[in-house]
């Protein structure tokens, strides 16, 4: 599924630069439910942006299926995010004039797909996040739990082989991390990979795989897929 | 590609910040109106104009005798040049002319004469006139009628005066038409009240002058032959300037003047006063069209920089639809269209505005004989000119916004909370 090898990234800040990846290496099935860990400043925010294609890195190889992703133009990320990648946010990134529908529609409308077919779509979609009735509702009139739902509504809608989420229960109480914990379960048991950010132990535990990153580094792999 | 989602989107962008929209689009509608505005002005001015100079016939020209400045062919210079009669037939053969009248006036170049009728008496101009001046500046009739061809050969004693003459001379209730005026003592029986086509000054002229017939004025007042000056037209499509030089070229040969000498013979132009009366319109019309492209500028400039400060705002959104998959080019048609529709409204509205205020002026101006402005007209070629500089202005406002909108990395847009 996607394949890290030797992944370094600087941080040039003024006079010095900050190694903040060093030498990461591991490579994700398809199919696995994996949670990256780590304390703030370990890194793994930025190795989630690398993996989002949302940043490029200094050294080593990244592949993505069989894509070498390195250096491309910005289009062409736009295009691969687009088609591969699905993104699930800490403060969930809802557009806020748009409605719930015209959210989850958000990436069909980057792909081309007429209006009346991807509002269709989305509808399907956001009906399998049990929010169907909330379709015509603006995201300041719905609770965090129903606007995470949204996202991952979002997340879907595109196909997605890979699902990239961070932090995504950060901002919610125990009981809907719970629900959205349950429902990431519920994406990854229709085949679709799924990567989670967090520092959360308990969220961890949902996995089956768990990366530990500290001070930019790989230090543990529980539970890593036999190759 | 017609995607209602688009505009939901410019909509819900314009919306979202009403005071500031209206601010902005406030710019562009300011900068449409006055340029409106001073176009409207610039043609006011000229039609107004236009119409005081009416009557006169564009292509005029006049020709008249002085002294000349060089001595020549044993002739001393300061010698007074005096037209005659026999002046008018070279220059009736020539191509380019197309009327000629001769005239004079009684006691010289625009010195008044007593004119009386019954116990009232004025000073009035009294010319002594051709038919063919009809064909020069252009006459309307109150009463009765001008000098005609018969009053030339029979030497009629008539008269046709102006309607202020009449005015000034007449009770309200008597027809001027069969009465008789006295000239210096020679009474003329009045034929016709005549009603100038011009204004202003000349109209006015005009209105306070008696015209007999040139032939009755020569005998009755002892002229000779002599002639007070020439007012002719070109015939269409005759360069003016050159038909004056020709007709100025023929009259110094039949008056023996030096070539060279230019104020032996005095001319006055009317093609050239035009011209140059053009020349100022089309000049004011480019100062209302600087300073009202200017002005639009400004608003312009106003535009993107509010579009600058909605695009820092949305850095989130913006961020947000890139993780989503939209391409540096999807964002710049996003913004560049929020610009465009924002410019483009707000100047069709001060547009609506500037046609309002202009077709107001119109009705307000369109009676106003006595100030120099008539009703403006601004053509719609001006106006969809103006429309699409406003949609170029809009894109060059987006430009620079649109260029940091697509310049926004996802991850710092993030980052962002």
């Amino acid at each position: 599924m996607l394949r890290l090898s030797k992944i370094n990234k600087y941080y040039r800040i003024a006079t010095h630069s900050l190694h903040v990846l060093r030498d990461v290496d591991f490579e994700v099935q398809d199919g696995e439910f994996v949670a990256i860990m780590g304390a703030s400043g370990s890194g793994k925010s930025t190795l989630l942006n690398i993996l989002g294609i949302l940043d490029d890195y200094d050294s080593g190889e990244y592949r993505l299926g069989d894509t070498l992703i390195k250096d491309l133009s910005e289009s062409k990320a736009a295009a691969y995010r687009n088609k591969f990648i699905g993104f699930v946010f800490q403060s969930f990134n809802l557009l806020p004039f748009k409605t719930a529908l015209e959210n989850v529609a958000l990436p069909l409308y980057y792909q081309g797909v007429s209006r009346r077919k991807r509002n269709q779509v989305a509808l399907q979609y956001l009906e399998r996040v049990g929010l169907r009735d909330w379709a015509e509702h603006l995201p300041s009139e719905m609770s965090g739990g129903q606007k995470q739902r949204v996202a991952i509504a979002r997340a879907l809608i595109g196909k997605p082989r890979l699902i990239l989420a961070d932090e995504p229960t950060g901002a919610l109480d125990t009981t809907t991390s719970k629900q959205i914990m349950d429902l990431l379960s519920e994406i990854h048991a229709t085949g679709i990979t799924v990567l989670v950010v967090t520092h959360d132990p308990e969220v961890a535990a949902r996995t089956q795989r768990t990366i530990r990153l500290r001070d930019g580094k790989v230090v543990d792999d529980e539970g890593e897929a036999a190759a | 590609m017609f995607d209602l989602d688009k505009w939901k989107e410019i909509w819900a962008t314009l919306r979202s910040n009403k005071l500031r929209t209206f601010l902005t689009a406030f710019g562009v509608f300011w900068g449409i109106l006055m340029l409106m505005a001073m176009l409207g002005f610039a043609s006011s001015l000229e039609t107004g104009s236009r119409r005081q100079m009416k009557g006169l016939a564009t292509n005029m020209l006049f020709v008249w005798g002085q002294a000349t400045t060089e001595s020549y062919d044993g002739l001393p210079t300061g010698r007074e040049i005096q037209f005659t009669m026999d002046d008018i037939e070279p220059i009736r053969r020539l191509p380019a002319v197309d009327a000629v009248a001769p005239r004079i006036q009684l006691g010289g170049w625009q010195s008044g004469f007593t004119v009386a009728y019954e116990s009232k008496s004025g000073s009035f101009q009294v010319y002594g006139d051709y038919p063919d001046l009809t064909r020069i500046i252009a006459f309307g009739y109150e009463a009765g009628r001008f000098i005609n061809q018969r009053d030339i050969l029979e030497q009629r004693k008539v008269a046709v005066i102006g309607n202020l003459v009449r005015d000034e001379l007449y009770p309200p209730d008597v027809d001027p038409v069969g009465t008789y005026i006295k000239i210096s003592g020679v009474y003329f029986q009045v034929v016709g009240v005549m009603k100038t086509l011009r204004t202003g000054r000349e109209g006015e002229r005009d209105a306070l002058t008696v015209y007999v017939p040139f032939t009755t004025m020569r005998a009755s007042f002892n002229m000779g032959n002599r002639v007070g000056f020439f007012a002719l037209t070109a015939k269409p499509g005759f360069a003016g300037p050159a038909v004056e030089t020709q007709v100025r070229s023929i009259l110094k040969q039949r008056h023996r003047v030096s070539p060279t000498d230019e104020l032996a013979i005095g001319s006055f132009n009317m093609f050239q006063v035009f011209e140059k009366i053009g020349g100022i319109f089309t000049a004011i019309a480019l100062v209302g069209w600087v300073v009202g492209m200017l002005t639009l500028l400004a608003g312009v400039i106003g535009v993107s920089n509010i579009m600058l400060i909605t695009v820092k705002e949305r850095t989130k959104e913006i961020g947000v639809r890139k993780a989503l998959g939209a391409t540096p080019a999807s964002i710049v048609a996003m913004v560049m269209k929020e610009a465009v529709v924002l410019t483009a409204l707000a100047g069709l509205m001060g547009m609506a505005a500037g046609v309002g205020l202009l077709a107001l002026a119109g009705v307000v101006l369109e009676h106003a004989t006595n100030v120099p402005f008539g009703p403006p007209e601004v053509p719609l070629s001006t106006a969809l000119v103006a429309v699409a500089v406003l949609v170029g202005a809009g894109g060059l406002a987006g430009i620079m916004p649109a260029a940091h909108a697509a310049s926004i990395k996802p991850i710092e847009a993030l980052r962002a909370e």
